[in-house]
Protein backbone atom coordinates (compact mmCIF):
# COMPACT_ATOMS: atom_id res chain seq x y z
CA UNK A 1 0.00 0.00 0.00
CA UNK A 2 2.86 2.52 -0.09
CA UNK A 3 2.38 5.47 -1.59
CA UNK A 4 -1.29 5.69 -0.65
CA UNK A 5 -0.91 8.39 2.15
CA UNK A 6 -4.43 8.83 3.79
CA UNK A 7 -3.40 11.02 7.12
CA UNK A 8 -6.44 13.28 6.36
CA UNK A 9 -8.86 10.50 6.87
CA UNK A 10 -7.54 10.20 10.62
CA UNK A 11 -6.99 6.68 11.11
CA UNK A 12 -4.63 4.12 12.23
CA UNK A 13 -2.57 1.22 10.75
CA UNK A 14 -4.75 -1.41 12.43
CA UNK A 15 -8.31 -2.29 11.23
CA UNK A 16 -10.96 -1.04 12.73
CA UNK A 17 -13.94 -2.93 12.70
CA UNK A 18 -16.47 -0.88 14.13
CA UNK A 19 -16.99 2.74 13.75
CA UNK A 20 -16.82 5.56 10.68
CA UNK A 21 -13.51 5.04 10.47
CA UNK A 22 -11.80 3.09 7.18
CA UNK A 23 -9.21 0.72 6.98
CA UNK A 24 -6.65 1.54 4.32
CA UNK A 25 -7.68 -1.70 2.23
CA UNK A 26 -11.44 0.10 2.39
CA UNK A 27 -9.99 3.36 1.45
CA UNK A 28 -7.70 1.18 -1.23
CA UNK A 29 -10.67 -0.42 -2.85
CA UNK A 30 -13.00 2.35 -2.93
CA UNK A 31 -10.79 4.45 -4.55
CA UNK A 32 -10.49 1.99 -7.04
CA UNK A 33 -14.36 1.25 -7.62
CA UNK A 34 -14.56 5.47 -7.89
CA UNK A 35 -11.69 5.53 -10.11
CA UNK A 36 -12.38 2.45 -12.26
CA UNK A 37 -16.33 4.07 -12.61
CA UNK A 38 -15.23 6.95 -13.61
CA UNK A 39 -13.23 5.79 -16.51
CA UNK A 40 -16.46 3.75 -17.25
CA UNK A 41 -14.43 0.35 -16.99
CA UNK A 42 -17.16 -1.12 -14.55
CA UNK A 43 -20.30 -0.87 -13.84
CA UNK A 44 -21.37 -0.24 -10.07
CA UNK A 45 -24.33 -2.54 -10.60
CA UNK A 46 -22.94 -5.17 -11.87
CA UNK A 47 -20.35 -5.13 -9.01
CA UNK A 48 -23.44 -5.64 -6.57
CA UNK A 49 -24.83 -8.27 -8.59
CA UNK A 50 -21.74 -10.48 -8.67
CA UNK A 51 -21.24 -10.21 -4.61
CA UNK A 52 -25.28 -10.96 -4.88
CA UNK A 53 -24.22 -13.90 -6.48
CA UNK A 54 -21.92 -15.59 -4.57
CA UNK A 55 -23.31 -14.17 -1.02
CA UNK A 56 -26.78 -15.79 -1.83
CA UNK A 57 -27.30 -18.09 -4.98
CA UNK A 58 -24.28 -19.69 -5.58
CA UNK A 59 -22.77 -21.85 -2.90
CA UNK A 60 -22.05 -25.73 -1.27
CA UNK A 61 -25.85 -26.38 -1.72
CA UNK A 62 -25.65 -27.17 -5.52
CA UNK A 63 -22.53 -29.53 -4.54
CA UNK A 64 -24.93 -31.00 -1.78
CA UNK A 65 -27.44 -31.59 -4.55
CA UNK A 66 -25.42 -33.13 -7.19
CA UNK A 67 -23.98 -35.54 -4.12
CA UNK A 68 -27.37 -36.50 -2.91
CA UNK A 69 -28.61 -37.29 -6.37
CA UNK A 70 -26.05 -39.59 -7.18
CA UNK A 71 -26.50 -41.45 -4.00
CA UNK A 72 -30.23 -41.87 -5.16
CA UNK A 73 -30.05 -42.31 -8.69
CA UNK A 74 -27.69 -44.59 -10.64
CA UNK A 75 -28.20 -43.44 -14.02
CA UNK A 76 -27.44 -39.67 -12.68
CA UNK A 77 -24.39 -41.82 -10.88
CA UNK A 78 -22.76 -43.47 -14.15
CA UNK A 79 -23.48 -39.95 -15.87
CA UNK A 80 -21.54 -38.31 -13.33
CA UNK A 81 -18.87 -41.32 -14.20
CA UNK A 82 -18.41 -40.43 -17.76
CA UNK A 83 -19.44 -36.94 -18.34
CA UNK A 84 -19.30 -34.99 -15.00
CA UNK A 85 -19.09 -31.93 -16.68
CA UNK A 86 -22.46 -32.30 -19.07
CA UNK A 87 -24.15 -34.28 -15.90
CA UNK A 88 -23.39 -31.30 -13.30
CA UNK A 89 -24.42 -28.54 -15.86
CA UNK A 90 -27.62 -30.31 -16.70
CA UNK A 91 -28.69 -29.73 -13.07
CA UNK A 92 -28.30 -25.57 -13.49
CA UNK A 93 -24.79 -25.54 -11.83
CA UNK A 94 -22.52 -24.18 -14.44
CA UNK A 95 -20.09 -21.18 -15.07
CA UNK A 96 -17.17 -19.37 -13.94
CA UNK A 97 -14.51 -21.87 -12.05
CA UNK A 98 -16.46 -24.95 -12.98
CA UNK A 99 -16.29 -24.77 -16.96
CA UNK A 100 -14.67 -28.35 -16.29
CA UNK A 101 -15.39 -30.94 -14.20
CA UNK A 102 -14.61 -34.33 -12.67
CA UNK A 103 -16.22 -35.94 -9.81
CA UNK A 104 -14.06 -38.26 -7.75
CA UNK A 105 -15.76 -41.15 -5.54
CA UNK A 106 -14.64 -41.92 -2.08
CA UNK A 107 -14.77 -45.49 -1.02
CA UNK A 108 -13.50 -48.18 1.56
CA UNK A 109 -10.38 -47.98 0.30
CA UNK A 110 -9.72 -45.03 -1.54
CA UNK A 111 -10.42 -41.16 0.01
CA UNK A 112 -10.08 -38.19 -2.43
CA UNK A 113 -9.07 -34.60 -1.42
CA UNK A 114 -8.19 -31.83 -3.31
CA UNK A 115 -6.15 -29.00 -3.10
CA UNK A 116 -4.80 -25.82 -5.34
CA UNK A 117 -1.55 -25.76 -4.32
CA UNK A 118 -0.27 -22.80 -6.67
CA UNK A 119 -3.33 -20.73 -5.96
CA UNK A 120 -6.64 -21.27 -5.20
CA UNK A 121 -8.71 -23.33 -7.61
CA UNK A 122 -11.92 -24.45 -6.81
CA UNK A 123 -15.24 -25.38 -8.10
CA UNK A 124 -17.39 -22.03 -7.38
CA UNK A 125 -20.79 -23.26 -9.33
CA UNK A 126 -21.16 -26.44 -6.70
CA UNK A 127 -19.13 -24.78 -3.70
CA UNK A 128 -19.35 -21.39 -4.01
CA UNK A 129 -16.76 -18.98 -2.93
CA UNK A 130 -13.52 -20.89 -1.23
CA UNK A 131 -13.07 -20.99 2.72
CA UNK A 132 -9.64 -19.07 3.79
CA UNK A 133 -8.27 -22.28 4.84
CA UNK A 134 -8.32 -23.47 1.22
CA UNK A 135 -6.55 -20.66 0.26
CA UNK A 136 -3.78 -20.78 3.02
CA UNK A 137 -0.05 -21.58 2.60
CA UNK A 138 -0.87 -24.41 5.98
CA UNK A 139 -3.32 -25.95 3.56
CA UNK A 140 -1.72 -25.63 0.13
CA UNK A 141 1.42 -26.37 1.38
CA UNK A 142 0.92 -29.70 3.52
CA UNK A 143 -2.45 -31.22 1.73
CA UNK A 144 0.42 -32.36 -1.33
CA UNK A 145 2.51 -33.81 1.06
CA UNK A 146 1.05 -34.87 4.33
CA UNK A 147 -2.91 -35.01 4.15
CA UNK A 148 -3.54 -37.33 6.77
CA UNK A 149 -2.34 -34.95 9.18
CA UNK A 150 -3.99 -31.93 7.34
CA UNK A 151 -7.52 -34.57 7.82
CA UNK A 152 -6.48 -34.90 11.85
CA UNK A 153 -6.94 -31.33 11.81
CA UNK A 154 -10.46 -31.32 10.74
CA UNK A 155 -11.04 -34.04 13.29
CA UNK A 156 -11.23 -36.96 10.25
CA UNK A 157 -9.25 -40.03 11.41
CA UNK A 158 -8.96 -42.65 8.13
CA UNK A 159 -8.87 -46.12 8.78
CA UNK A 160 -5.07 -47.17 7.65
CA UNK A 161 -5.53 -49.33 4.93
CA UNK A 162 -7.11 -46.31 3.02
CA UNK A 163 -5.73 -45.22 0.46
CA UNK A 164 -5.42 -41.09 0.02
CA UNK A 165 -5.35 -39.47 -3.13
CA UNK A 166 -4.74 -35.58 -3.37
CA UNK A 167 -6.03 -33.64 -6.47
CA UNK A 168 -3.94 -30.82 -6.90
CA UNK A 169 -5.91 -28.67 -9.54
CA UNK A 170 -3.16 -27.12 -11.25
CA UNK A 171 -5.41 -26.63 -14.87
CA UNK A 172 -8.69 -25.29 -15.65
CA UNK A 173 -10.80 -28.84 -14.44
CA UNK A 174 -12.52 -29.25 -11.08
CA UNK A 175 -12.89 -31.80 -8.58
CA UNK A 176 -15.77 -32.15 -6.73
CA UNK A 177 -15.46 -34.80 -4.20
CA UNK A 178 -18.52 -37.93 -4.21
CA UNK A 179 -18.43 -38.68 -0.13
CA UNK A 180 -19.44 -41.97 0.64
CA UNK A 181 -23.06 -42.37 1.92
CA UNK A 182 -23.49 -43.03 5.55
CA UNK A 183 -25.01 -45.94 7.15
CA UNK A 184 -28.66 -46.08 7.73
CA UNK A 185 -30.23 -43.97 5.36
CA UNK A 186 -31.89 -46.60 3.54
CA UNK A 187 -35.06 -45.16 1.51
CA UNK A 188 -33.71 -41.23 2.50
CA UNK A 189 -35.10 -38.79 -0.27
CA UNK A 190 -32.27 -36.77 -2.04
CA UNK A 191 -33.72 -33.81 -0.54
CA UNK A 192 -32.96 -35.58 3.05
CA UNK A 193 -29.38 -36.70 1.99
CA UNK A 194 -28.82 -33.61 0.42
CA UNK A 195 -28.29 -32.17 4.65
CA UNK A 196 -25.93 -34.90 5.54
CA UNK A 197 -23.14 -33.58 2.88
CA UNK A 198 -21.26 -30.99 4.58
CA UNK A 199 -18.88 -28.64 1.91
CA UNK A 200 -16.01 -30.50 3.34
CA UNK A 201 -16.92 -33.19 2.49
CA UNK A 202 -16.98 -32.45 -1.13
CA UNK A 203 -13.17 -31.22 -0.94
CA UNK A 204 -12.30 -34.42 0.75
CA UNK A 205 -11.38 -32.30 4.18
CA UNK A 206 -14.59 -34.25 6.15
CA UNK A 207 -17.24 -37.11 5.56
CA UNK A 208 -20.61 -36.99 5.21
CA UNK A 209 -22.37 -36.77 8.55
CA UNK A 210 -24.26 -39.28 10.22
CA UNK A 211 -28.15 -39.81 10.40
CA UNK A 212 -27.49 -38.95 14.33
CA UNK A 213 -26.00 -35.43 13.69
CA UNK A 214 -29.24 -34.47 12.56
CA UNK A 215 -31.36 -35.32 15.15
CA UNK A 216 -29.23 -33.94 17.78
CA UNK A 217 -29.31 -30.80 15.56
CA UNK B 1 20.07 -27.11 -7.73
CA UNK B 2 18.08 -24.47 -7.84
CA UNK B 3 14.87 -24.10 -6.08
CA UNK B 4 13.93 -21.15 -7.14
CA UNK B 5 9.85 -21.26 -7.61
CA UNK B 6 7.35 -18.73 -7.83
CA UNK B 7 5.95 -16.96 -4.74
CA UNK B 8 2.86 -19.12 -5.15
CA UNK B 9 4.24 -22.35 -5.72
CA UNK B 10 4.39 -24.10 -1.82
CA UNK B 11 2.71 -27.16 -2.62
CA UNK B 12 5.00 -29.37 -0.32
CA UNK B 13 6.96 -26.55 1.50
CA UNK B 14 7.53 -27.25 5.57
CA UNK B 15 6.70 -24.09 8.16
CA UNK B 16 3.41 -23.02 7.55
CA UNK B 17 2.12 -24.49 10.82
CA UNK B 18 -1.43 -25.72 11.34
CA UNK B 19 -4.45 -25.07 9.33
CA UNK B 20 -6.87 -23.37 10.93
CA UNK B 21 -10.43 -24.13 9.91
CA UNK B 22 -12.92 -21.11 11.47
CA UNK B 23 -15.76 -22.60 13.28
CA UNK B 24 -18.75 -19.51 11.82
CA UNK B 25 -16.86 -19.09 8.27
CA UNK B 26 -17.90 -15.65 7.12
CA UNK B 27 -17.74 -15.49 3.27
CA UNK B 28 -15.84 -12.40 3.54
CA UNK B 29 -13.50 -10.53 6.48
CA UNK B 30 -12.95 -7.43 5.90
CA UNK B 31 -15.69 -4.61 4.25
CA UNK B 32 -13.90 -4.24 1.38
CA UNK B 33 -13.19 -7.64 0.47
CA UNK B 34 -16.28 -8.32 -1.85
CA UNK B 35 -15.84 -5.16 -3.65
CA UNK B 36 -11.82 -6.37 -4.14
CA UNK B 37 -13.37 -9.77 -5.66
CA UNK B 38 -16.11 -7.85 -7.13
CA UNK B 39 -13.97 -5.98 -8.97
CA UNK B 40 -11.71 -8.29 -10.02
CA UNK B 41 -14.42 -10.20 -11.64
CA UNK B 42 -15.88 -7.86 -13.72
CA UNK B 43 -12.42 -6.32 -14.98
CA UNK B 44 -11.65 -10.16 -15.77
CA UNK B 45 -14.58 -10.32 -18.07
CA UNK B 46 -13.50 -6.80 -19.75
CA UNK B 47 -11.76 -9.25 -21.65
CA UNK B 48 -8.35 -7.34 -21.53
CA UNK B 49 -6.16 -9.61 -20.04
CA UNK B 50 -7.37 -13.90 -19.48
CA UNK B 51 -7.42 -15.24 -16.21
CA UNK B 52 -3.81 -16.92 -17.06
CA UNK B 53 -2.79 -13.36 -16.59
CA UNK B 54 -4.16 -12.63 -14.03
CA UNK B 55 -2.38 -15.73 -11.68
CA UNK B 56 0.79 -14.77 -13.21
CA UNK B 57 0.73 -11.04 -12.16
CA UNK B 58 -0.25 -12.27 -8.52
CA UNK B 59 2.90 -15.58 -8.36
CA UNK B 60 5.32 -12.87 -9.47
CA UNK B 61 4.73 -10.33 -6.35
CA UNK B 62 7.30 -10.18 -4.52
CA UNK B 63 7.59 -13.18 -1.70
CA UNK B 64 7.50 -11.52 1.25
CA UNK B 65 4.16 -9.41 -0.09
CA UNK B 66 2.70 -12.67 -1.46
CA UNK B 67 3.36 -14.15 1.83
CA UNK B 68 2.47 -11.62 4.23
CA UNK B 69 -0.99 -10.62 2.49
CA UNK B 70 -4.47 -11.99 2.57
CA UNK B 71 -5.86 -13.57 -0.33
CA UNK B 72 -8.07 -10.68 -1.66
CA UNK B 73 -4.67 -7.84 -1.06
CA UNK B 74 -2.65 -10.17 -3.23
CA UNK B 75 -5.90 -9.92 -6.12
CA UNK B 76 -6.23 -6.00 -5.69
CA UNK B 77 -1.82 -6.03 -5.78
CA UNK B 78 -2.16 -8.00 -8.91
CA UNK B 79 -5.13 -6.04 -10.46
CA UNK B 80 -3.73 -2.70 -9.65
CA UNK B 81 -0.17 -3.65 -11.59
CA UNK B 82 -2.26 -4.90 -14.36
CA UNK B 83 -4.01 -1.42 -14.68
CA UNK B 84 -0.92 0.12 -14.64
CA UNK B 85 0.46 -2.81 -16.97
CA UNK B 86 -1.77 -1.82 -20.08
CA UNK B 87 -1.84 2.32 -19.43
CA UNK B 88 -5.47 1.99 -18.05
CA UNK B 89 -4.34 4.03 -15.09
CA UNK B 90 -1.82 5.99 -13.73
CA UNK B 91 -0.16 5.65 -10.06
CA UNK B 92 -1.24 8.61 -9.12
CA UNK B 93 -4.92 7.70 -10.08
CA UNK B 94 -4.74 4.56 -8.42
CA UNK B 95 -3.70 7.07 -5.14
CA UNK B 96 -6.76 9.35 -5.38
CA UNK B 97 -9.33 7.61 -6.89
CA UNK B 98 -10.04 10.40 -9.56
CA UNK B 99 -9.24 10.48 -13.17
CA UNK B 100 -6.72 12.66 -14.82
CA UNK B 101 -5.78 10.90 -18.28
CA UNK B 102 -8.79 9.49 -20.73
CA UNK B 103 -10.16 5.32 -20.42
CA UNK B 104 -8.46 3.56 -23.30
CA UNK B 105 -10.72 1.20 -25.04
CA UNK B 106 -11.44 -2.23 -23.91
CA UNK B 107 -12.79 -5.35 -25.59
CA UNK B 108 -16.07 -5.53 -23.70
CA UNK B 109 -17.73 -3.99 -20.23
CA UNK B 110 -19.70 -6.27 -18.02
CA UNK B 111 -23.38 -4.53 -17.71
CA UNK B 112 -25.19 -5.63 -14.80
CA UNK B 113 -27.79 -7.12 -16.75
CA UNK B 114 -25.45 -9.72 -18.01
CA UNK B 115 -23.71 -10.56 -15.27
CA UNK B 116 -25.87 -13.79 -14.64
CA UNK B 117 -25.26 -14.51 -18.51
CA UNK B 118 -21.59 -14.13 -18.10
CA UNK B 119 -20.96 -15.79 -14.95
CA UNK B 120 -23.03 -18.97 -15.58
CA UNK B 121 -21.08 -19.43 -19.23
CA UNK B 122 -17.70 -18.89 -17.97
CA UNK B 123 -14.58 -18.92 -20.11
CA UNK B 124 -14.27 -22.82 -20.98
CA UNK B 125 -10.73 -23.75 -22.11
CA UNK B 126 -11.26 -26.86 -24.29
CA UNK B 127 -10.84 -26.87 -27.54
CA UNK B 128 -11.65 -29.27 -30.84
CA UNK B 129 -8.43 -31.04 -30.89
CA UNK B 130 -6.09 -30.61 -33.78
CA UNK B 131 -3.88 -33.70 -33.46
CA UNK B 132 -3.87 -36.94 -31.55
CA UNK B 133 -2.90 -37.39 -28.30
CA UNK B 134 0.21 -38.50 -27.07
CA UNK B 135 -0.19 -40.46 -24.23
CA UNK B 136 -2.91 -42.55 -23.14
CA UNK B 137 -4.38 -44.02 -19.84
CA UNK B 138 -1.96 -46.14 -18.01
CA UNK B 139 1.03 -44.18 -20.05
CA UNK B 140 4.30 -44.14 -17.81
CA UNK B 141 5.84 -40.39 -17.80
CA UNK B 142 8.00 -38.08 -16.65
CA UNK B 143 7.20 -34.56 -15.56
CA UNK B 144 10.08 -32.10 -16.89
CA UNK B 145 13.02 -31.40 -15.17
CA UNK B 146 12.55 -27.23 -16.19
CA UNK B 147 12.69 -24.04 -13.64
CA UNK B 148 11.13 -21.80 -16.20
CA UNK B 149 11.19 -17.98 -15.16
CA UNK B 150 8.07 -17.38 -16.31
CA UNK B 151 4.03 -18.60 -15.91
CA UNK B 152 4.02 -22.38 -15.80
CA UNK B 153 1.43 -24.47 -13.81
CA UNK B 154 4.16 -27.54 -13.47
CA UNK B 155 4.83 -26.91 -9.63
CA UNK B 156 8.06 -27.61 -8.40
CA UNK B 157 7.40 -30.73 -6.24
CA UNK B 158 6.33 -32.32 -9.73
CA UNK B 159 9.11 -31.46 -11.78
CA UNK B 160 11.01 -34.39 -12.85
CA UNK B 161 9.10 -37.23 -11.27
CA UNK B 162 7.55 -40.67 -12.77
CA UNK B 163 3.55 -40.68 -12.84
CA UNK B 164 1.07 -42.66 -14.45
CA UNK B 165 -1.26 -41.17 -17.14
CA UNK B 166 -5.00 -41.57 -15.42
CA UNK B 167 -6.90 -39.36 -17.18
CA UNK B 168 -7.13 -37.76 -20.75
CA UNK B 169 -8.77 -34.64 -19.76
CA UNK B 170 -9.16 -33.37 -23.36
CA UNK B 171 -7.37 -30.47 -25.35
CA UNK B 172 -6.71 -27.24 -23.81
CA UNK B 173 -5.87 -23.71 -23.87
CA UNK B 174 -1.74 -23.76 -22.78
CA UNK B 175 -1.24 -21.14 -19.88
CA UNK B 176 2.47 -20.71 -20.50
CA UNK B 177 2.17 -19.15 -23.25
CA UNK B 178 -1.90 -17.89 -22.90
CA UNK B 179 -0.12 -15.42 -20.56
CA UNK B 180 2.55 -13.85 -22.66
CA UNK B 181 0.62 -12.02 -24.79
CA UNK B 182 0.53 -8.62 -23.97
CA UNK B 183 -2.56 -7.69 -25.92
CA UNK B 184 -6.08 -9.67 -27.11
CA UNK B 185 -6.28 -11.93 -29.13
CA UNK B 186 -3.87 -14.26 -26.78
CA UNK B 187 -2.24 -17.39 -27.80
CA UNK B 188 -4.04 -20.17 -26.94
CA UNK B 189 -1.84 -23.02 -28.21
CA UNK B 190 -3.74 -25.52 -26.87
CA UNK B 191 -2.61 -28.89 -25.64
CA UNK B 192 -3.44 -32.52 -24.26
CA UNK B 193 -4.26 -32.01 -20.39
CA UNK B 194 -3.87 -34.97 -18.39
CA UNK B 195 -4.32 -36.24 -15.00
CA UNK B 196 -0.71 -37.64 -14.04
CA UNK B 197 -0.53 -39.87 -10.69
CA UNK B 198 2.77 -39.68 -8.44
CA UNK B 199 3.10 -42.19 -5.47
CA UNK B 200 3.46 -40.25 -2.42
CA UNK B 201 7.46 -41.92 -2.04
CA UNK B 202 8.24 -41.24 -5.76
CA UNK B 203 7.22 -37.20 -4.48
CA UNK B 204 8.92 -36.86 -0.85
CA UNK B 205 10.32 -40.06 -0.20
CA UNK B 206 10.30 -42.00 2.87
CA UNK B 207 8.94 -38.93 4.65
CA UNK B 208 6.10 -39.60 2.29
CA UNK B 209 2.80 -40.74 4.33
CA UNK B 210 1.77 -44.37 3.60
CA UNK B 211 -0.43 -45.02 0.70
CA UNK B 212 -0.69 -41.63 -0.41
CA UNK B 213 -0.64 -40.72 -4.33
CA UNK B 214 -0.89 -36.96 -5.37
CA UNK B 215 -2.30 -36.23 -9.10
CA UNK B 216 -1.58 -33.20 -11.55
CA UNK B 217 -3.40 -31.45 -14.01
CA UNK B 218 -0.55 -31.94 -16.82
CA UNK B 219 -0.33 -30.00 -20.48
CA UNK B 220 1.60 -32.35 -22.88
CA UNK B 221 4.61 -30.32 -23.15
CA UNK B 222 5.50 -31.09 -19.25
CA UNK B 223 5.45 -34.67 -20.08
CA UNK B 224 8.03 -37.26 -21.56
CA UNK B 225 6.88 -40.67 -22.42
CA UNK B 226 8.82 -43.81 -20.17
CA UNK B 227 9.40 -46.77 -21.60
CA UNK B 228 8.10 -49.84 -20.27
CA UNK B 229 11.00 -52.00 -18.40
Amino acid sequence: MSGHDDDHHHHHDHDHEHGSELSPMDLRVRALQSLLTAKGYIDPEALDRIVDTYETRVGPRNGAAVVARAWTDPEFLDWLRRDATAAIHSMGFTGRQGEHMTVVENTPETHNMVVCTLCSCYPWPVLGLPPVWYKSAPYRSRAVREPRAVLAEFGVELPEATRVRVWDSTAEMRYLVLPMRPAGTEGWSAERLAELVTRDSMIGTGLALSPDSLEVA
Amino acid sequence: MSQWRPSADIGGMPGFGRVEPETDEPLFHASWEPMAMAITVALGASGRWTIDHSRSQRESLPVERYRSNSYYQIWIDALEAQLLRYGMATKEELETGRMHVPPVSLPRKLRAADVDATLARGSPTEREPTRPARFAVGDRVRTSTAMPTGHTRLPVYARGKIGVVRMVHGFHVFPDVHATGEEPPYPEDPQWLYAVEFDGRELWGDEGEAGLAVLIDAWEPYLEPVNPQ
